[in-house]
This record gives structure tokens, C-alpha cells and sequence, in this order.
């Protein structure tokens, strides 16, 4: 039985609005989050106007995962027996408690009890580092923002940049109070200079690397005909990670296969573009199963169900799998540029974490995952920015009718029953003539309009708005009195 | 096959009743109207853009001609103070002939802390992309294995002008798959921090590309 | 041309100038438009909400109402939108947005306006990333005589009304609307103007509660005006 999501969501998460009534709080955390996302918006916008063949190559990158997803059983078994004939091993997993057990069973084979990490999104939505460090195994992060969120013992707000609600000042706070409680200490002239932050890490990492024995990681594409496995990322430690140790760990989403090595065309254009907003990200790394003389002698591939196939079941919410991790959404997405990462209360924020989340934990299972397909305008911003053409807004709409669905039947809430009466009124055009009288008479009774102050639910909307006042006459009154036709 | 393995497959084929049994992959249509190149046509432009992209990265890009080579490769190690340098199998001594520094040859291999203490590595490269100023390296002769080119803190690329591909595309279809291979844009960086960005975080906090133009 | 007025529900009941003006600019310019009686809402509220059955049952009516015409045009981005998205019926494919009507259908820019006032445009999220409006509205609005029209700044990020999430997510959106509102301030524009009631309903409301002195103006409205 596969049903235990553990980590897609933080146990315990109050609301969007309830998490976001605290972020909204945080001024440093808004100039933190405006500066950064407007960076990084103008920054995409330019690597982007280079391509004049971008839409095209979007429309190729949705084509390709439509492609995966309307046959993943053959992909994932044509992968598998490419990465195993490599010399690769690979694991099956249906959940995180599954996917972490793997894990720790390959590690401990090793008699490891520290292993380097990748920043990667799979293994932190199954909550791995928590679940090795039961069994007595260190795992350190080795992505510089990864590394701060873990030593604050924080939570990641980004998808790419996961430390963007701190600023520098923090950071050293964090570094020069943590880093020597786990290995090499922060110098104790540390200043805020984003090198010298960046130094000291260097300094605290690399004797992990040269140490460590097993490496694990995510995967941001496998090729089901190579077996090829590749991570992108800027910093080196991926690399450091994927070369250096005798035995490799890869944690995949069973989403992230592609047909053929030869996609990596569309896809090594499109993610750089749209997320570190370059035209190429410092390092990629491609490997298939193992080289010998060259890197990890050993390599294991888990591939991880943990809600996918739930997904993958709703064709409307299918393409919400097609998630290549850029995050432009995220930089685009005017909700998450005032509340943060943190408010989604999951591993995946923002607007595709609005459709991930409630997708892999299951619609009608908690209000927290409920109340995030209705964390968004429906703007369409996130829609235009994504590489490969997810239709974030539409998924959002089929969410929020999968959850009134769900939650119809027993007592109906206020709105629900606001709901109603208003498809009652709207049901002829003569009721809603006689409602559109009583509002107006009975608007100017109550004395609504003018910035007045009305009681109850709508107190939300003139809290910091005035109403406007009913019109004494609808424009259906108007035209029907001038005797137009 | 394992139980997981069987549920997972069972569950992928469940809920995908709506794609028809007879549908193959190859029926699901895949556009590839994009272009195979966004650079230039002519060959020295593509060189240029490499050049102009790999600098854009804040790499160090060198030109030079076949004869002068050696000799620009020995000031380049002599300006960074390489006093001991990393040179990998296969590589083409002549390239290297003006060095006046130490060798380190990795055969036997090198331990990683004997790479962390070297001053710098030079080697070879697969190919270059013009467009996005990148080079591939994929482990072959004069390359090393790969991290040989990530632990020292320097690293000396020599490019050949008739190795640079155009493109992202071009690069990718002449690719050996089964070959690990490192796609390298200028130094390692971060913009972790305030998304200011930094160079050198974990690989080399140099990189410098001698071109070698026909 | 049979061209009929979709006016939406929450402009017939409560911004009736607006479609009075739509009216006034169609006729101007030689065209005689009909208002079909039975019209009511089309859904767009219940959908984006999530009341998709309730939705679906208003489709029918709408279609009904609508049946017959060359063009029916509307003074709403997000719920002309609506319909062309996501009611699957003949009528559908003949919804225009007031500006796309204008420009694309009668190939009309100048339609005669006098506003001698500054104005700052902001373009909505449904008439900009639904309809694809792009600079339609702008195009009128440039050959208005008399005009102060001044860029605003950050103009296409949304405003924060969002229909339901006003309410849903009310601090949120009343900290969108502050930056919105801070925005149309830096223009010094006496008015702010959108081709959607809904988002000027919002944004008029925070301006009007700090009395800013600026006022909401739907672009028929603008158009309207003459000497």
C-alpha cells in the first residue's frame, strides 16, 4: 500500500493564508524576496530574447513529456535495462519510507556514516536526511544555499535558490554560529561579502569531499536509451559529488526519464535559460552506469513512485509531471514574490507547488494541501515563463473543482452556499433584475458605498478597500427605460 | 522483478487507460521545427562567438596560433605560479614542452588530496559550443578522468578552433553517450547569496581557454 | 454585423456607466448594437472558484442568449476569456474583448475621444495573458486627444484582485495592491485606467480608502468622452 507521503508537505502546515499572514509580517523577508525575483524576472526575460526559436523549442520540450508520460512503463523499463547493462543497479521505490530504506541499506553496505549531497528535490521531498540521520549517518548538503538552510536548521523557500529569503548579514550569523559544530569553523573574520561567504564554505566542503565515500543525489534527466543520467548545476559540488566518492546514490522521480540522449538538445536550451536565467549553467555532468578508472565504481539509480502515479492518473492534472525543476515560475509568480516559499508549507513552492503538492498528497486530505490551488490570482504569468508550457492556470481551476467537489455534501460552508444563490439568481435574467433592485435599495439603506465599513465575511474585502455603491439603476434597467432594442 | 517494481508499473499502466492500446511513443507527435544553430554560418564567426561567450563568463580566453602555443601555455602556468601541474594521460607533450614546472602524471592515480595539493591541470577538451561558450570534456585522450580537471584550482583548456560546434544541438549529436562527460561555462559559480553572483565556489577558481586557431 | 453587448453581470449591476460608454462608442462609430435581455452571467466567478457544475449549467443560457450574432463584445477581459477558454459552444469563438473589437474587427483606433486629463494604463492579467489584448488598448487610448497617457511602472504584474482570492487570500492581495497603488501614484496620473471593472473595483477601492485623489476610469469610459 503506497500512501505514506511523507515530507512532499511539512507536517503540521497551517493554510496558505494562515502561513502567509506571518510572512507578509517579515519586512526583510519582502525586500529579501522583491529584490531577488525581480533580478533573476529581467535576467530570464534577456536569456531568453536570444533564442528566436524559444517558443518553438518550448512547444518541443511539452511535446517530448507528453511523450514520456502517455508511455512511462516503456521508458522506465527500456531505462532500466540501459542503466543496468551500464553497470548501473536500479531500485524501485513506492514511497519515501521505501526510497529511504534503499538508501540507508546501500550506505550502510559501505560502512559510510557520512555521505555528501546534491542539492536535489526528490531526495528532500522524501525527507532522507532525516531518515539517515535515524540510522546513525550524517548526510551533508553541499549546495552553498542548501548548506545554509541545513545548518539554521531551516526550511528551503526556493526551488533554485533555496536560502533567497536570507540575506548576507544572516548567513554569516548562520555560518560563523554553525559551521564549526560540523566540521572545519567559519574564520572568525568572516564578513558579509558574498566571495568571502562563499570562501568559507569552500574551506568547510571540500575536506567532506575529499573524504567521502558515498555520494547522493537527484537527477534532472535519465535517457531511456543511453542509460544516461545527467545533474546541471553551478557551483562544482555536484561534480565534486559525482566524481570523487567510490559509490554513487541517485534519486530519481520516475517523471524525470526522456525518450533519447538526442532530447537533451531541447532540454540542455530550455532549463539553463529558464532558471539560472544563462546560457549555460557553469557545469552539467552526463554519466552512464560506470566508467571504469573514472568516478564511482558503484552506482544505484532508485527511481521514486511517492504520488506520481496518482498524478499521472488525472489527465488534467497530468502535465503537472512535466516539471523540469527551473523555478521560473517561482520568479514570476506576483503570490509567491509577497509570501515567500515557506508559506506553501512543501518542498515544492510557488505555482507549480500549488498543482505538485495537492497532486502527490492527495485532493480532500488535509486543508493545508487543499488551500493551495486557491494561492494564486490565476494571473498567468508562471504559464508564459514555463519552459515547458505547463498550464499552471487551468490546473489550479481543475484543482479547486476537484477540492469543492470533494468537500460537497454535509453542511455547506458560507461560501458554498454564496455560491448557490448567486448560480440561483443567475439562473434568469428576471431574478437577477429583482436582485439587482433590492441591492441597490438595499445597498444605499445600508449606507454601503463611499468607503464604508461592512460587517461579517466582507470585512476581508473592506479592510482596506472601499465598496462601490450599487448602482441606483443596472445598465439593464437603463436600456430597457431609453426602449432600445 | 520486485514487488515495488510491479506495483509502480502496475499503477503507471492504471492510470494511463486513457492513452489507446495500440498507440506507439513515436505516435505522440514531437515537433522539432527548432533551429540547430543560433549561431552565425560562417566558420571564423562561430569561432569569434566562442571566444566572446567563453569570456562573457569571466574565463580567461587566449588565442593563439598552432607554432605559438607552447610557449603562451608556459607564460599562462608561469603568470598563475602553477609550480606543479597536473598533465593527463594522452596528453601531447609538445603542447606543454616550454613548461618549466613539475609534473604530476596520473598513472598510477592520483589520490584526491594529491590533486587538492597540485597548483593546476591542463588538458584537452571533446569540443566547444559557440553559442553558449562551453566546453565539453568527455574523458578522452589528453582529458583525463574527471577529476582531473575539477580539484585543482586552476585549469588550462586547450581548445582547437575546428572543434568548436555551433551549437547546443550540434554539440549534442556528436556525443559518444556512453563517455561521462563534464559540459563546463566558465569558472564554477554561485548566486546563492542575495543572487549575487560569485565565482570560484568548488571547482577550479580559474579557467582559462587557450584557442588554438588553424 | 449583428453585434450584440455582453455587458457581464457585476458591470450590469454595478458599473452600468461602462457599458453605457461601450454603447455610446459603437453607435458613434456608425454601428447599432443590441443588448439580448437574457443574458446573465456566464460562469467565469463559479469556475475560477471551482463551482465547476454550477459553471457548467450557466453555459447553456449564455449560448442561448447569444446566438445569431457576428460579434458580441464585451467590456471584460476575464470574462470575455472565459468564454472563448472554456464554454465549448457556437458562440464562444465570437466573443470580443471591447479592444480587440475595436481594432482588430473594425480596424478602428481613433474613435474620436477628448479626455484632456493625465492618464496611466494597467493592463489585466486576463486581457494580457488570456486574450493576448497586447497593446490594443494603449492604441486607443494614444490617439485620444487631448491625453496625458504616462507608462506605468511594473504595469503587468497582476494587482492582486484575483476574483475569490480578495477574499480567500486578502492579505496577500491588499499587499499587491498596495505596490500596485504605490505604482499609479508614481505616475502622478489623476486616473487610472484597465479594460476590467473587477481589477479597478479593487485597485479604486485602496486608492479611494487613502484618498488618493485618483479615480478609476474603464477605457470605453475614456473613449466615450468627447468635447
Amino acid at each position: 500500500m503506497s500512501g505514506d507521503q511523507v515530507n512532499v508537505v511539512w507536517l503540521g502546515s497551517p493554510t496558505f493564508p494562515q502561513a502567509a499572514h506571518d510572512a507578509l509580517q517579515d519586512t526583510q523577508l519582502r525586500r529579501n524576496l522583491k529584490h531577488a525575483t525581480t533580478t533573476i524576472r529581467d535576467k530570464r526575460l534577456r536569456a531568453v530574447a536570444e533564442l528566436d526559436d524559444w517558443e518553438t523549442l518550448r512547444e518541443a520540450g511539452s511535446q517530448i513529456k507528453d511523450r514520456v508520460m502517455r508511455h512511462l512503463d516503456e521508458y522506465l523499463l527500456q531505462l532500466e535495462a540501459s542503466v543496468t547493462a551500464a553497470g548501473g543497479v536500479v531500485h524501485w521505490a513506492e514511497d519515501a519510507r521505501e526510497a529511504n530504506r534503499i538508501v540507508s541499506e546501500l550506505v550502510r553496505a559501505k560502512g559510510a556514516t557520512e555521505v555528501v549531497k546534491i542539492k536535489s528535490m526528490a531526495t528532500q521531498e522524501i525527507g532522507l536526511n532525516e531518515a539517515l540521520e535515524d540510522d546513525g549517518i550524517e548526510a551533508t548538503e553541499t549546495d552553498l544555499a542548501e548548506l545554509i538552510v541545513q545548518l539554521n536548521d531551516d526550511r528551503p523557500s526556493h526551488i533554485l535558490v533555496p536560502a533567497i529569503h536570507r540575506n548576507r548579514s544572516e548567513i554569516r550569523d548562520i555560518f560563523q554560529r554553525e559551521m564549526g559544530k560540523h566540521g572545519i569553523a567559519a574564520p572568525d573574520d568572516l564578513t558579509d561579502e558574498p566571495r568571502v561567504l562563499a570562501e568559507a564554505a569552500r574551506v568547510h566542503l571540500r575536506e567532506k569531499f575529499l573524504r567521502a565515500k558515498v555520494a547522493i543525489s537527484g537527477a534532472n534527466f535519465a535517457c531511456a536509451d543511453t542509460g544516461t543520467v545527467g545533474v546541471v548545476e553551478s557551483e562544482g559540488n555536484g561534480r565534486m559529488c559525482l566524481t570523487l566518492p567510490e559509490t554513487l546514490i541517485t534519486v530519481m522521480g520516475i517523471e524525470k526519464v526522456l525518450p533519447s540522449f538526442s532530447d537533451l538538445e531541447v532540454f540542455l536550451q530550455l532549463l539553463p535559460r529558464s532558471s539560472t536565467a544563462e546560457r549555460m549553467n557553469p557545469y552539467t555532468s552526463l554519466w552512464t552506469g560506470v566508467t571504469p578508472g573514472d568516478g564511482p565504481q558503484e552506482f544505484h539509480l532508485v527511481l521514486l513512485d511517492n504520488g506520481r502515479t496518482k498524478t499521472l492518473a488525472d489527465t488534467a492534472g497530468r502535465s503537472a509531471l512535466h516539471c523540469i525543476r527551473c523555478s521560473a515560475c517561482l520568479n514570476v509568480c506576483p503570490v509567491y514574490e509577497r509570501t515567500g516559499g515557506r508559506s506553501y508549507g512543501s518542498v515544492y513552492p510557488g505555482p507549480i507547488g500549488a498543482v505538485l503538492t495537492p497532486q502527490l498528497v492527495g485532493v480532500g486530505t488535509s486543508e493545508h494541501a487543499d488551500s493551495l490551488p486557491f494561492a494564486s490570482t490565476l494571473c498567468g504569468a508562471c504559464y508564459d515563463a514555463c519552459p515547458v508550457r505547463i498550464d499552471i492556470p487551468e490546473m489550479l481551476v481543475h484543482l479547486r473543482a476537484k477540492v469543492v467537489d470533494a468537500h460537497r455534501g454535509g453542511v455547506p460552508k458560507p461560501e458554498a452556499l454564496a455560491m448557490k444563490g448567486a448560480r440561483v439568481v443567475f439562473g434568469s435574467p428576471r431574478r437577477l433584475a429583482w436582485a439587482e433592485r433590492l441591492g441597490a435599495i438595499g445597498g444605499r439603506v445600508a449606507g454601503i458605498g463611499g468607503g464604508r465599513w461592512l460587517p461579517g465575511p466582507a470585512r476581508k474585502w473592506t479592510g482596506a478597500r472601499d465598496v462601490p455603491v450599487p448602482a441606483r439603476e443596472s445598465f439593464r434597467a437603463w436600456w430597457r427605460k431609453a426602449g432600445r432594442r | 522483478m520486485s514487488e515495488a517494481k510491479g506495483r509502480i508499473l502496475e499503477r503507471v499502466r492504471s492510470g494511463l487507460r486513457d492513452v489507446p492500446r495500440d498507440e506507439r511513443a513515436e505516435d505522440v507527435e514531437v515537433t522539432r521545427a527548432y533551429v540547430d544553430s543560433h549561431a552565425p554560418g560562417d566558420p571564423g564567426a562561430v569561432v569569434e562567438l566562442f571566444a566572446e561567450r567563453v569570456a562573457d563568463y569571466r574565463a580567461t580566453v587566449v588565442r593563439v596560433a598552432e607554432s605559438g602555443a607552447p610557449e603562451e601555455i608556459a607564460r599562462i602556468l608561469t603568470e598563475h605560479a602553477v609550480a606543479n601541474l597536473v598533465v593527463p594521460p594522452g596528453f601531447p607533450d609538445a603542447l606543454v614542452a616550454r613548461y618549466e614546472g613539475s609534473r604530476l602524471s596520473d598513472e598510477p592515480p592520483l589520490t584526491p588530496a594529491e590533486l587538492d595539493a597540485s597548483d593546476g591541470v591542463i588538458t584537452l577538451a571533446a569540443q566547444g559550443i559557440a553559442v553558449t561558450g562551453t566546453i565539453v570534456l568527455d574523458a578522452g585522450p589528453g582529458q583525463g578522468r574527471r577529476a582531473l580537471s575539477l580539484v585543482p584550482d586552476l585549469h588550462l583548456c586547450v581548445v582547437r578552433a575546428a572543434q568548436v560546434a555551433a551549437d547546443v544541438p550540434i554539440a549534442i549529436r556528436s556525443l559518444v553517450p556512453t563517455r561521462p562527460t563534464t559540459f563546463i561555462s566558465g569558472p564554477s559559480a554561485t548566486s546563492d547569496i542575495e543572487l549575487d553572483r560569485v565565482e570560484g565556489v568548488h571547482g577550479p577558481r580559474t579557467l582559462v581557454v587557450v584557442l588554438i586557431s588553424e | 454585423m449583428r453585434v450584440a453587448l455582453f455587458i457581464t453581470c457585476y458591470n450590469d449591476a454595478l458599473f452600468p456607466d461602462t457599458g453605457k460608454a461601450v454603447t455610446a462608442v459603437l453607435e458613434r462609430l456608425g454601428h447599432t448594437v443590441e443588448f439580448p435581455a437574457a443574458q446573465t452571467c456566464c460562469g467565469q466567478m463559479h469556475h475560477n472558484t471551482g463551482y465547476r457544475r454550477e459553471a457548467d449549467s450557466l453555459v447553456g443560457a449564455f449560448n442561448d442568449a447569444f446566438r445569431g450574432y457576428d460579434a458580441i463584445v464585451t467590456p471584460s477581459g476575464s470574462c470575455g476569456g472565459h468564454v472563448r477558454h472554456h464554454h465549448r459552444t457556437e458562440t464562444a469563438p465570437n466573443v470580443y474583448e471591447f479592444s480587440e473589437f475595436l481594432v482588430d474587427v473594425l480596424n478602428v483606433t481613433d474613435v474620436g475621444a477628448y479626455f484632456p486629463h493625465r492618464v496611466t494604463y494597467h493592463p489585466t492579467c486576463h486581457s494580457l495573458r488570456m486574450l493576448r489584448v497586447g497593446d490594443k488598448p494603449l492604441q486607443l487610448l494614444r490617439a485620444v486627444e487631448g491625453i496625458d497617457l504616462v507608462e506605468l511602472p511594473e504595469a503587468e504584474s497582476c494587482c492582486g484582485f484575483g476574483g475569490t482570492f480578495a477574499m480567500k487570500n486578502s492579505e496577500t492581495s491588499v499587499a499587491m495592491l498596495q505596490d500596485k497603488m504605490g505604482n499609479v501614484r508614481k505616475t502622478g496620473a489623476q486616473t487610472l485606467c484597465a479594460s476590467d471593472n473587477s481589477c479597478l473595483m479593487h485597485i479604486g477601492g485602496g486608492l479611494s480608502r487613502v484618498k488618493s485623489g485618483v479615480r478609476t476610469l474603464h477605457l470605453a469610459e475614456i473613449l466615450a468622452a468627447t468635447r
